[in-house]
């Protein structure tokens, strides 16, 4: 017990170090749409061993859990594994001194565990609260912390420096890990591995047009995860939000990822 | 015969505005906040009308083909998706990559259409952006909380048509520029194996 207690505030620290230590995405460029990756050459390996991992154990495990286990019943496992996830994320609502969201958090976790059945349904949606939806990485993000650089995590998928650190926190911060009634040690964990199966299972073939169909698998999941990250982390910034867009009939550059053409308006047609 | 008509019809339509349009100083129909949303409504309703009407695969990604012709901004979006390659590419290799493009992305995202059923699309507002009007959607599929689909649509071909679209913040566009791209390196940069190639992808 007493090892553990300890053992918290170092991993904390070590990860907080790594953070500052690691090679840092240029100012704005985040913003500007770009995809930083200095890591490219170890991330390509690693996600040659996730493919490994995903066509022979995560795949099919997930396709046969969503065969054979009914329909509503995935769904239950997966709202029971967004609803043991709230505690956590009231953490780290507090911690980016968002109290209003700290509240919605616990109201929806104590109405979901009660009304809800233990959490396997979430009856708590009925009550127009806004969604829930954060982590340690957003709470570095509201801190200051940039992006950082892309990382491909083993088992785990497309990250950031910046994210995998709050992957890493995530994993101890939820207080349910720390209440003498708690079922099982890490059943938050599980809960989400049950949950991410449930997606690669219900998702399978567009899962699959990403992983398998695509000429460069890598660049595509890369880019997806980015976006998508961004476009989270901006969602209440109308302003960043609106940077993120690139107007195809104006963009001017030599950048060969934005880079464009130099009038756009010249009929593709013409000549 | 009901088909001829109608195509002879609208193909009388189609040259008179064309000629109305080059007549006119400005541009005749210039795109407003209302006309964005109604396209946008339109192409929801129209894609929705196909995917509940229970054709087989094939033939629903035909008429996503042509929905997609319709509505969108076919010449641009190839030509972004190509990125810089398109201003080494000829006239004719352009007019050929942009058909194959059309095809691989109606075959590429009808299939996806599938999973759309009994989705619920609700147009929620639309805003001034540079080239024309963002409009943003939410959908809302069964059993899964709603996520944001945004359109780009703009009047600078002449129509208003979409030229993006973001679905949870990722740019369709930017994507299938990577792929595109990597499909291009893939082939040592030859574009008519590319264009080959794109005809039977997606």
């Amino acid at each position: 017990m007493s090892n553990r207690a300890f053992f918290k505030p170092l991993i904390v620290l070590c990860t907080l170090t790594i953070l500052s230590a690691c090679a840092s995405q240029p100012q704005d460029a985040a913003a500007r749409g770009e995809v930083f990756d200095p890591y490219e050459g170890a991330n390509r390996s690693i996600h040659k061993f996730n493919l490994g991992v995903d066509r022979f154990l995560f795949r099919p495990a997930s396709k046969g859990y969503v065969k054979i286990v009914p329909d509503p019943m995935v769904t239950s496992f997966s709202t029971f594994a967004e609803n043991i996830s709230l505690p956590g994320q009231a953490v780290d609502y507090l911690l980016q001194g968002n109290p209003k969201q700290m509240g919605n958090a616990l109201l929806r976790f104590v109405v979901n565990m009660t009304v809800g059945g233990f959490g396997l349904s979430a009856p708590a949606d009925e009550l127009n609260l806004p969604p829930v939806d954060t982590d340690f990485g957003e709470t570095l993000h509201v801190w200051g912390f940039g992006e950082g650089a892309y990382v491909e995590l083993p088992f785990y998928g497309p990250s950031t420096t910046r994210d995998a650190v709050g992957v890493i926190i995530n994993l101890f911060s939820n207080p349910i890990n720390f209440t003498p009634v708690r079922p099982a040690d890490n059943l938050g964990v599980y809960a989400e591995v049950v949950r991410r199966m449930g997606d690669r299972g219900r998702f399978s073939d567009t899962v699959d047009s990403i992983l398998y169909e695509s000429a460069d698998s890598y660049a595509q999941a890369r880019l997806i995860y980015l976006q998508n990250r961004r476009f989270e982390l901006a969602r209440d910034d109308e302003e960043a939000y609106l940077g993120l867009y690139d107007d195809p009939y104006a963009v001017t550059g030599t950048d060969p990822v934005r880079d464009p053409y130099l009038d756009p308006y010249e009929d593709p047609y013409a000549e | 015969m009901q088909n001829n008509i109608l195509n002879r019809r609208k193909f009388f339509a189609t040259a008179l505005a064309g000629v109305l349009a080059t007549s006119l100083p400005f541009p005749a129909f210039a795109l407003t906040e209302a006309g964005a949303k109604q396209l946008v409504n339109s192409v929801v309703s129209d894609i929705t009308r196909v995917i509940d009407s229970g054709k087989s695969e094939n033939a629903m990604i035909r008429d996503f083909e042509k929905i997609f012709v319709q509505y969108g901004d076919v010449p641009i979006m190839a030509r972004y998706a190509l990125g810089a390659d398109a201003r080494a590419a000829s006239a004719s290799q352009m007019r050929q990559f942009t058909k194959a493009f059309q095809g691989y992305i109606s075959r590429k995202y009808g299939r996806r259409f599938r999973e759309f059923i009994g989705g619920e699309v609700t147009v929620r507002n639309a805003r001034k952006i540079k080239a024309g009007y963002e409009v943003r959607t939410s959908v809302k599929l069964r059993g899964s909380s709603p996520f944001d689909v945004t359109f780009l649509v703009s009047d600078k071909s002449g129509r208003g048509k979409f030229y993006n679209m973001f679905i949870e913040g990722v740019n369709l566009l930017l994507t299938e520029r990577t792929e595109i791209g990597a499909m291009l390196d893939a082939r040592g940069g030859d574009l008519n194996r590319l264009i080959k190639d794109l005809n039977r992808s997606g």
